[in-house]
């Protein structure tokens, strides 16, 4: 009797039973993940889409989201909540055609080194034409809405915060990071101290501003009263409401940029400053050619996790000015909780995702920035 | 098409959800329930319980931050249970999230809260909608609460199609509280206009006030955003605007539902308004209404505008620099009054002023009509039935009587016998006069016939706390004239009320003044 088909049919079965689940195994334990993952990230992205082209609305027993389009981002350019996103715009004058100007052609030689480049790709292409046409918008909004009758909007007020704070934050960061690295007496003392207010949550550091802030009874009082200035408010005027927002936010995170620069400056090796210092470099020239280059690739990812972060700033103008005055100290998450704090579902999710959309704009050009600064360091 | 409906549905569920539990943690679990026709009480209404007849059960009501309005909930909660056997928990959020918080936590399902205590004005959104329990079985059922004791205008304001939604614990109403010792030594009167108001607080503006030696203010008056200016500027507007009696109106005109803002009336409450702002703190652009009240307090302030609370608060001595030395008047009025076919001011005379003081026409404005107890009316009966219970113990003569002359509650009378019964206020630590003066003030203003309540029409949060609150902000800063912030306050309300259908609109706003 042969036997051989009896023994290779459960054989190949087992073979078969086996490869099948060799090859599902991996499907079925990323499964749950990947899932968890769609339903977490991906779909409430998805979901707040729908809702940024919807109206919301009470109805019997629950609500209803009637389809209106691309209404609320119409609303946001040129409806009624146009001043409010992008700000009163003032007329042209020679001035702002003159900045613009500016503006305009360093960003046409940009384009231009990138057409004489034999380099050029699809992507890159595409790439640096967004990047263009972005800078150049964003300019034409800020020439227009920063003075001369202008009025900020949500969006240059948010990149107002974004790129000031951030050039403080880590100008002063780095600072303390060099005077840390030194071998001075108390220096671990002040690098806990320096950490500090990292540490407190922002709605604690709003109120903290707010009273120090506060020229009829805060605790510098007396010294706006020796400076005559007892009918002085930092929340009345635009420029000083978001000066003192800025203040608060810098103080807060600096800390930040100052730790993660202390541990870039310690990591870097030793021997090449030695040499510099035996070859008789100076001070200045060891930071300018050694210390420099070596931190660059840490400040660029620095840079854009700060960034992504500071768009979201809504704790500090909330509790400090109410966004005001007017809406002057309003950014584009304040605009979107305000939005939806009047139930304007669509509205708020259509501010949000103007909001997304600036961050991954600016997030890319730091990415490449940051690819190219590390190509050229290394 | 009946898959395409549940896949819709699905749909829209999980958006929502998905955007709540982003904002608010808390998990959205199921679908609205189904329109849901008013749910009539089962028992008797449960406020003489001394038998304990909802051991077991907890109720969760959401209300304002304190420490007002939620403190003598948080305070009585203990006793209530010690009668009732149901546990009270108070939930609470900043004001200008309470509308969002409820109507999102009842429109989602969540119906995390079984009851609320917020505006009353609000239950024209929430009522049609099924969301709040009718309470009029159980007010009709209610010895205890002697509903009848309640002022006419509070029982009115809590009501919607002749049905009770809401019980008050509170009865609000803008006065004007001025500085007795401070106007006798300046040889001025308390203001009979907004204009004499003006004068006034210019006079004393900078003077020494409180004896510390250094300047103080005129007049202090809430005006940061997302606070509550937008009462204070109907407060100025109303007597302006309306002239003809209280079933008048200053909102919209009764004809064809056009806001009544775009004209010389409303825009010289606009300026009023901010004039205070000349003759107030430096900071008062970020000033919400505790901050302007604890200057008055403490002898900051010559002049201001405020509910009820500034009378118990200002005979609290630890607290109070202005003990005995608060007087209280129904707001100010005006001399001129709108013409409503030429948006012309025009001189007060018989016809235009039927209700005229002394050639001044009085429109007091009842600015949000006091905290109000609404249940959900999707939760389980027995839940409701306690809620209500709490409600009720909360707003029965022997607790309220004691809560609306403490300051710290942030309640304020609106029982007829409360303002009947001085004694009570002598009692609380009023003198004689101050009880009579603090009381008269409220009176005069309940018993006007030219009145003016808050907005009751569906959207009324979107009309006055978001629209208004913006442009009224834009407007403080400067950043507005005063003909651009009418003219755009006009067109946003214009666009709201089409939105809603003007037809609808109008006929819910004739409803609350009963006009027909």
């Amino acid at each position: 009797m042969d036997t051989r088909n009896d023994e290779t049919q459960p054989a190949r079965l087992h073979t078969i039973i086996s490869g099948t689940a060799d090859r599902l195994v991996g499907t079925i334990f990323l499964l749950p993940t990947v899932l968890a993952l769609l339903f977490l990230s991906i779909f409430p992205l998805i979901a707040s889409l729908y809702v940024s082209l919807t109206k919301f609305d009470i109805a019997l027993g629950g609500f209803k989201l009637t389809f209106v389009g691309l209404k609320n981002y119409k609303d946001l350019f040129t409806g009624s909540e146009g001043t409010h996103f992008l700000g009163e715009f003032a007329p042209n004058t020679p001035l702002t055609w003159t900045v613009f100007g500016l503006i305009v052609i360093a960003l046409a030689i940009f384009l231009a080194r990138y057409f004489l480049n034999a380099r050029i790709s699809i992507g890159g292409l595409i790439g640096r034409l967004m990047l263009t046409l972005g800078l150049g918008l964003s300019s034409w909004m800020l020439v227009h809405t920063l003075w001369n009758g202008g009025r900020l909007g949500t969006a240059s007020i948010t990149l107002v915060y974004v790129f000031v704070g951030i050039f403080f934050q880590y100008i002063l960061g780095l600072g303390l990071a060099l005077l840390t690295v030194q071998n001075l007496p108390g220096r671990r003392f002040f690098r806990v101290i320096f950490l500090l207010p990292m540490m407190i949550t922002p709605v604690g550091v709003a109120y903290m501003f707010r009273m120090l802030t506060d020229t009829s009874k805060g605790p510098f009082t007396p010294i706006w009263q020796a400076f005559g200035l007892t009918d002085f408010s930092w929340v009345n005027n635009p420029w000083s409401a978001r000066t003192a927002i800025l203040i608060g936010d810098i103080w807060q995170w600096t800390p930040f940029m100052f730790i993660v620069l202390v541990a870039a400056l310690e990591s870097q090796p030793t021997e090449p400053i030695e040499a510099a210092t035996v070859d008789g470099a100076n001070s200045w020239q060891i930071f300018r050619h050694i210390t420099w280059p070596s931190i660059i690739p840490v400040s660029m990812t620095l840079i854009l996790i700060r960034l992504i972060e500071a768009f979201k700033i809504v704790d500090l103008p909330n509790v400090m000015t109410n966004g005001g005055p007017g809406t002057a100290t309003q950014s584009l998450t304040y605009h979107a909780y305000i939005n939806w704090r009047a139930l304007d579902l669509g509205a708020s999710a259509a501010v949000a995702y103007m909001l997304l959309f600036l961050v991954t704009f600016f997030s890319m050009i730091f990415v490449n920035l940051i690819r190219q600064q590390t190509v050229e360091t290394l | 098409m009946k898959s395409k409906n549940v896949l819709l549905k699905l749909l829209s569920l999980m958006i929502v959800s998905s955007v709540l539990m982003a904002s608010c943690g808390t998990p959205a679990t199921t679908a609205p329930e189904a329109a849901t026709d008013a749910p009539e009480a089962t028992e008797a209404p449960a406020t003489e319980t001394a038998d304990k007849m909802y051991e077991g059960v907890t109720i969760d009501i959401l209300t304002f931050v304190g420490p007002q309005v939620a403190e003598p909930l948080q305070r009585r909660g203990p006793d209530f249970t010690a009668l009732t056997g149901a546990t009270v928990n108070i939930i609470t959020v900043p004001n200008s999230e309470l509308y969002q918080k409820v109507l999102t936590d009842a429109v989602s399902g969540t119906n995390s809260y079984d009851g609320y205590l917020f505006a009353p004005s609000w239950i024209v959104d929430f009522a049609p909608a099924g969301l709040i329990e009718d309470l009029t079985p159980y007010v009709e059922k209610d010895a205890a609460l002697e509903w009848d004791d309640v002022a006419p205008f509070f029982r009115d304001f809590n009501s919607y199609g002749g049905k009770v939604y809401s019980i008050p614990l509170d009865g609000d109403m803008h006065m004007v509280y001025y500085r007795i010792d401070s106007l006798e030594e300046a040889g001025l009167e308390p203001p009979k206009t907004w204009d004499d108001y003006l004068a006034v607080a210019k006079a004393l503006h900078g003077k020494d006030l409180n004896g510390d030696g250094e300047g103080d203010y005129g007049s202090c008056i809430s005006k940061a955003p997302g606070q509550q200016s937008y009462w204070w500027i109907w407060s100025i507007a109303a007597p302006y605007i309306q002239s003809q009696g209280s079933n008048q109106g200053p909102f919209f005109n009764t004809k064809d539902m056009t806001p009544l803002v775009n004209n010389e009336a409303f825009k010289r409450a606009l300026e009023v308004y901010k004039e205070t702002g000349l003759y107030g703190p430096p900071d008062e652009t970020n000033q919400g209404v505790g901050d302007s009240r604890g200057l008055f307090l403490s002898g900051r302030c010559a002049l201001t505008m405020d509910w009820g609370d500034i009378g118990p608060l200002a005979i609290d001595a630890e607290n109070s620099k202005v003990v005995d030395k608060t007087g209280a008047i129904q707001n100010p009025g005006s001399t001129e009054v709108l013409d409503w076919e030429t948006g012309k001011l025009v001189a007060c005379d018989a016809t235009t002023c039927p209700y005229a003081v002394d050639g001044v026409n009085h429109a007091p404005f009842a600015s949000f009509g006091g905290w109000a107890g609404a249940v959900n009316a999707a939760v389980d009966q027995k839940q409701k039935d306690a809620t209500y219970a709490f409600f009720s113990y909360m707003a029965q003569p022997a607790q309220s009587n004691a809560d609306v002359v403490v300051g710290k509650t942030g309640y304020n009378p609106f029982r007829i016998s409360q303002f009947e019964n001085k004694q009570a206020w002598v009692d609380a630590g009023f003198s004689q006069v101050a009880a009579e003066q603090y009381l008269s003030g409220i009176e005069q203003s309940l018993n006007s016939p030219n009145m003016a309540a808050d907005l009751r029409i569906p959207k009324n949060h979107e009309y006055i706390q978001v629209e208004l609150d913006r442009i009224l902000a834009e407007y403080i800063a400067g950043n507005l004239t005063t003909d651009e912030a009418a003219q755009q306050l006009y067109d946003s309300w214009e666009a709201i009320t089409e939105e809603a259908d003007r037809e609808a609109q109008l006929t819910f706003y004739k409803g609350t003044l009963g006009q027909k």
